[in-house]
């Protein structure tokens, strides 16, 4: 399996990555993801539905925290680093429909 | 029942999401608090802020193992966490962390109702729109409070064993009840505690491929949801029957109007990526810890219903509608406690009988929360059952209770609605006037045509304005005919 | 005050305890030199209120401490060498910073690394590449690039940096300094900025192996608000080996033998070193890590998968930078096209693809399985052997720009490094010498990497010591050294 990822996949996957690319962006990333993943594809091929995969390096298990209360931010501090802060909020322009 | 009824069959599945009541969030250690100021619970984890990691909360994990054990589902003994990936202003951290494929619970059952899934996530924040603001890029912002975001949410999905929307509305009331019992939510739809989608679609009855489904979402009553259903399967039969074809799409209802707008909107496909979580460890709860939360499981509706019946006597569909309804339920109960006189039985028809239908006509929001508590309807009971008043008065107080509120026994005595008793002789006297009115009516009853009494009986309850029992009327009645 | 600043930390925190170092000067004298930085290593420096408590009569009081930009600490800039984060103050501090400053020290400054730890040279930095001290047309590695140029280049007595698939040993052998990544969950994660949650690991750069195990022994620790953290049992002491008698030291043929790309300088350096354990008692042989070939593979699907959802967070919402725009999605693009380099963005699209809907089970869940069998490697590689060894870097520092065109020959840099960030082991650089170059040039520090199973650092330390000693690298640029013989 020969991995091209073609321009159409590019502009897929940017819009999934909320990336905006420009056209020679686009055509480049093309070229250099389709490089990487040709070396990636060495794995690809290898025969491993017999290996679990592991998930977690470390073996813990129900790592867990009480339910009681921690002191939250002040509401000043929440917006300190707020791009458009209203009042209390923050502000985006609004998802379509 | 299914809608539509001309050979159609209505399956609709139902997806549930339940805000947990404890005291913090999923993953943080900020309080929750319906209706507080915008941003006051919030902290660097809940914000999605670089470099923190979520730790899960404790009694979330065990409110959500008890409500899977509730519905009857297998308890994972090994779950995992996994982010759910999309891009949206109420999801600081450009995923949210949920089950996917190893969920806490699967495989079970609430009623007739299979459950497919019960998984544990967190809530996104909350995102309100401002219109026009007049800023020069401004055609319209929205602004994100992120006191809801990192809620614990229990995520319910069945299989789609709904028939109509009716059936959904009953067995979600069902499925409240049991939350209700396990103490684990609040419930509220209009606080947004309890949130339904349903999924559905259409098929010809007998025919084993299921129809292209749809999602409806944001219906935030029963009633809605009941509606909503309905309205679907409607325009999916008609579609349908007229030739078409129906698009897998997600829904809205509007109750104003009862129409159907699809949200279809720029947002491309939702590819969601998911992967397992790797900031935290897999939840795996002992067969020790299970069983010990099994054993704190209060009385579920099911459980609540037989012993209604086997211990209170209560007839089957009298025991079934008090159980399943935890308000009525617990109201029947108390008032079953205070009544002197009258029995189980008796109350519980006061209860799913007139109470219901009282307080449905009168337009309020639910029978266990009227002016009528449960000591009044308990003093009525009473009332009757030792014929004190008959039962077309008893009717008329609880009426009257159920809106003004009041004292039963008050309300007779003050307006003199007292039976007209067979003790005073006023009652005999009355038959004796009755069947001397009536010498023709006396006579059938005499020759045995029962049918004829209900003449006499009639200038009885006129004479003493309806305040005599009925039952004892027609004692006296064939008593001084000799029948 | 010269001469206080020569000392090691371990040193430096004594006289600073018995009184013979005057905690206010030394620190003052640290800054100044770090004020001399022409390296670009600092994206930003303290100047004076940073934390330090000379008083504390903690093990690190009064040392200030060069802390890569990765961690936050409350009101200070904190970037991530990112455009995206330009002027973020972090509302909290790191855990690894906060049990520094529990020891005593203070933050000398932010050092400038590879834009969210994603490279191999520091010149992915959003701000400006790091100039390696030996030579500076030569880059110092990366992610912490800053870090280990500021310890090598006397701009800070030692450095705290992370380390993902080679980050802090990369740096440190093309540096010629140490560089230490502990096991996975030995230090806490909260506060050091996502790149890939489970590779991720924070460690000291330092001049000496004594004074790496000091900050480790300091920062490590399970902290109730990291999940996966499990701190090192029985804690780290100070190492004291001078010999190596009875260790069994395994060379992988995979990663020392036929490595693609392996200078000859360094592997000369290499098999001198190992004729040097031998001296100190020491069995090596050859051993296998048979899927270590697939390292570099598995780990440019997993960890770019994990970042792509770790920097989703940065939209323009809440923090950072934010390109306005009457739509929504605009916004978003514009902002992460603007705020993110060119290596973010690749790795961010790579992520992205491995987990979309139809490639998942090839990449990322294929990726997961090879992990499985590389840590299996490791088990039954230490089944016979106590630790690994293996040059860090298949090459001495290399030129600036010089592999900029092609990602995949960056990648290829922690070609011997990432097999242990995948199993989650602890594995340390230190120098072992100098070479020259393949393209020629003048020498450069080499570093050798001991791996050792999960929870060993102790003798992994030890054995770096014993190590250190008998190779007797003077660890600065622009002096004579002292090759072993």
């Amino acid at each position: 399996m020969r991995p091209v990822i073609d321009r159409e996949q590019v502009l897929h996957v940017a819009r999934l990555a909320r990336l905006h690319l420009d056209e020679p962006e686009v055509e480049r990333m093309a070229v250099e993801l389709s490089g990487v993943l040709e070396h990636v594809d060495r794995i690809a091929g290898l025969e491993l539905d017999q290996v679990s995969p592991t998930s977690h390096v470390v073996e813990l298990e129900n790592v867990l925290r009480d339910d009681l209360p921690a002191p939250s931010l002040p509401v000043a501090e929440a917006l300190a680093n707020a791009p458009d802060p209203d009042r209390d909020s923050f502000r985006v322009p609004s998802p379509q429909a | 029942m299914s809608e539509g009824a001309s050979g159609w069959e209505s399956v609709i599945g139902l997806e549930i999401h339940v805000q947990l009541q404890t005291a913090t969030k999923m993953f943080c250690g900020c309080e929750l608090e319906f209706g507080a100021d915008p941003n006051v619970h919030t902290c660097p984890v809940c914000l999605g802020h670089p470099g923190t990691l979520p730790v899960p909360n404790r009694k979330a994990v065990d409110y959500a193992i008890q409500v899977a054990l509730a519905l009857g589902c297998r308890v994972a003994p090994r779950s995992i966490f996994h982010r759910k990936n999309y891009f949206y202003p109420d999801l600081p951290k450009g995923y949210q962390i949920s089950q996917y494929d190893i969920p806490l619970g699967s495989g079970g059952s609430l009623a007739d109702v299979r459950i497919h899934r019960v998984h544990l996530e967190e809530d996104a924040a909350k995102l309100s729109h401002v219109g026009d603001t007049g800023r020069i890029h401004g055609s319209g912002a929205s602004l994100v409070d992120f006191n809801r975001g990192g809620t614990p949410l229990v995520e319910i999905v069945t299989e789609p064993d709904i028939r109509s929307g009716a059936e959904a509305r009953e067995w979600l009331q069902l499925l409240r009840t049991t939350l209700r019992q396990l103490g684990v939510s609040d419930v509220n739809m209009e606080e947004g505690s309890l949130r339904c989608d349903a999924n559905i679609s259409v098929r010809r009855p007998g025919t084993e491929p299921l129809g292209t489904k749809t999602e409806l979402k944001n219906m935030n009553s029963f009633r809605f949801i009941e509606r909503g259903i309905a309205a679907e399967v409607k325009r999916q039969v008609g579609l349908l029957e007229g030739g078409g074809e129906v698009m897998q799409e997600t829904l809205h209802f509007d109750p104003a109007t009862g129409s159907l707008t699809s949200l279809r909107s720029k947002e491309y496909a939702h590819d969601y990526r998911y992967f397992p979580e790797p900031d935290l460890v897999p939840l795996a709860p002992s067969q020790a810890q299970i069983e010990e939360a099994r054993e704190r499981l209060p009385e579920l509706p099911g459980a609540r219903r037989d012993r209604y019946a086997s211990e209170l006597g209560l007839a089957p569909d009298d025991a079934a509608q008090l159980a399943f309804d935890a308000e009525l339920g617990a109201f029947f109960e108390r008032a079953a406690e205070l009544a002197v006189d009258a029995d189980n039985r008796a109350v519980a028809g006061w209860v799913t009988g007139e109470l219901v239908r009282v307080s449905r006509e009168a337009g309020l929001e639910h029978p266990a929360a009227t002016s009528a508590g449960p000591e009044a309807v308990a003093g009525l009971a009473d009332l009757v059952a030792t014929k004190m008043i008959n039962r077309k008065t008893g009717r008329e107080v609880l009426g009257r209770l159920v809106v003004e509120g009041g004292d039963p026994a008050a309300i007779v005595e003050a307006e003199g609605l007292g039976a007209v008793s067979a003790d005073d002789g006023m009652l005999e006297a009355a038959v004796e006037r009755a069947i001397a009115g009536d010498p023709g009516a006396a006579e059938k009853v005499r020759a045995g045509e029962m049918k004829a009494i209900g003449a006499l009986v009639g200038a009885v309850m006129r004479e003493t304005q309806g305040r005599a029992d009925g039952g004892e009327v027609n004692r006296l009645i064939r008593e001084q005919l000799g029948v | 005050m010269s001469a206080a600043i020569d000392l090691s930390v371990l040193e430096a925190a004594a006289a600073v305890r018995d009184g013979a170092v005057e905690a206010d000067e030394y620190a003052a004298a640290w800054r100044a030199e770090a004020a001399g930085d022409e390296l670009g290593a600092y994206l930003w420096r303290s100047d004076g209120a940073d934390g330090a408590r000379a008083d504390s009569g903690g093990e690190l009081a009064g040392v200030p401490v060069a802390v890569k930009d990765i961690f936050c600490v409350e009101g200070m800039p904190t970037t991530a060498g990112s455009r995206i984060l330009d002027g973020y103050l972090p509302p909290y501090t790191a855990t690894a910073v906060e049990r520094l400053h529990d020891a005593g020290a203070g933050v000398l400054g932010k050092t400038n690394m590879d834009e969210f730890a994603m490279g191999s040279s520091n010149e992915n930095s959003g701000f400006a590449p790091v100039l390696n001290p030996w030579d500076p047309e030569r880059v110092p590695g990366g992610s912490s690039g800053g870090s280990a140029a500021a310890v090598a280049g006397g701009l800070a007595p030692c450095a705290i940096g992370t380390d993902t698939g080679g980050s802090i040993r990369q740096p440190a052998a093309l540096c010629g300094i140490v560089g230490l990544k502990p096991t996975y969950g030995a230090i806490s994660r909260y506060g050091m900025i996502a790149f890939a949650s489970s590779l991720d690991q924070c460690g000291p750069l330092t001049r000496t192996v004594a004074d790496a195990a000091l900050l480790l022994e300091v920062m490590q620790g399970a902290d109730p608000r990291d999940s996966t953290s499990t701190g090192i049992p029985g804690g780290v002491g100070l190492p004291g080996a001078e010999r190596l008698d009875g260790l069994r030291l395994g060379v992988p043929r995979e990663l020392a033998g036929e490595a693609e790309g392996i200078e000859p300088g360094v592997r000369e350096v290499f098999e001198r070193t190992l004729a040097t354990c031998e001296e100190l008692g020491a069995e090596v042989a050859e051993t296998a890590l048979p899927h270590a070939e697939y390292g570099i593979s598995a780990y440019y699907v997993l960890a770019p998968a994990e970042a792509s959802a770790n920097l989703a967070r940065y939209d323009g919402v809440r923090f950072g930078l934010r390109e306005d725009s009457s739509d929504l999605t605009e916004m978003y693009e514009h902002t992460r096209a603007a705020g993110f380099g060119a290596e973010v963005k690749r790795r961010i699209m790579l992520g992205t693809y491995a987990l979309s809907s139809g490639y998942y089970d090839a990449y990322y869940g294929q990726a997961q399985r090879v992990r499985t069998l590389i840590a299996e490697d490791f088990r039954s590689a230490f089944d016979e052997f106590d630790l690994l060894l293996t040059p860090t870097s298949p090459t001495v520092a290399f030129k600036l720009g010089s592999r900029a065109s092609d990602p995949l020959a960056m990648y290829m840099s922690d070609y011997c490094t990432v097999p242990m960030s995948l199993a989650g082991l602890p594995a340390i650089s230190i120098p072992a010498g100098m070479a020259r170059p393949a393209d020629g040039g003048p020498e450069l520090p080499v570093g050798l990497q001991i791996a050792g199973p999960a929870y060993s650092e102790s003798r992994l330390l030890d054995a770096a010591h014993a190590l250190e000693s008998a190779i007797g690298f003077d660890g600065a640029p622009g002096r004579d050294r002292t090759t072993v013989g």
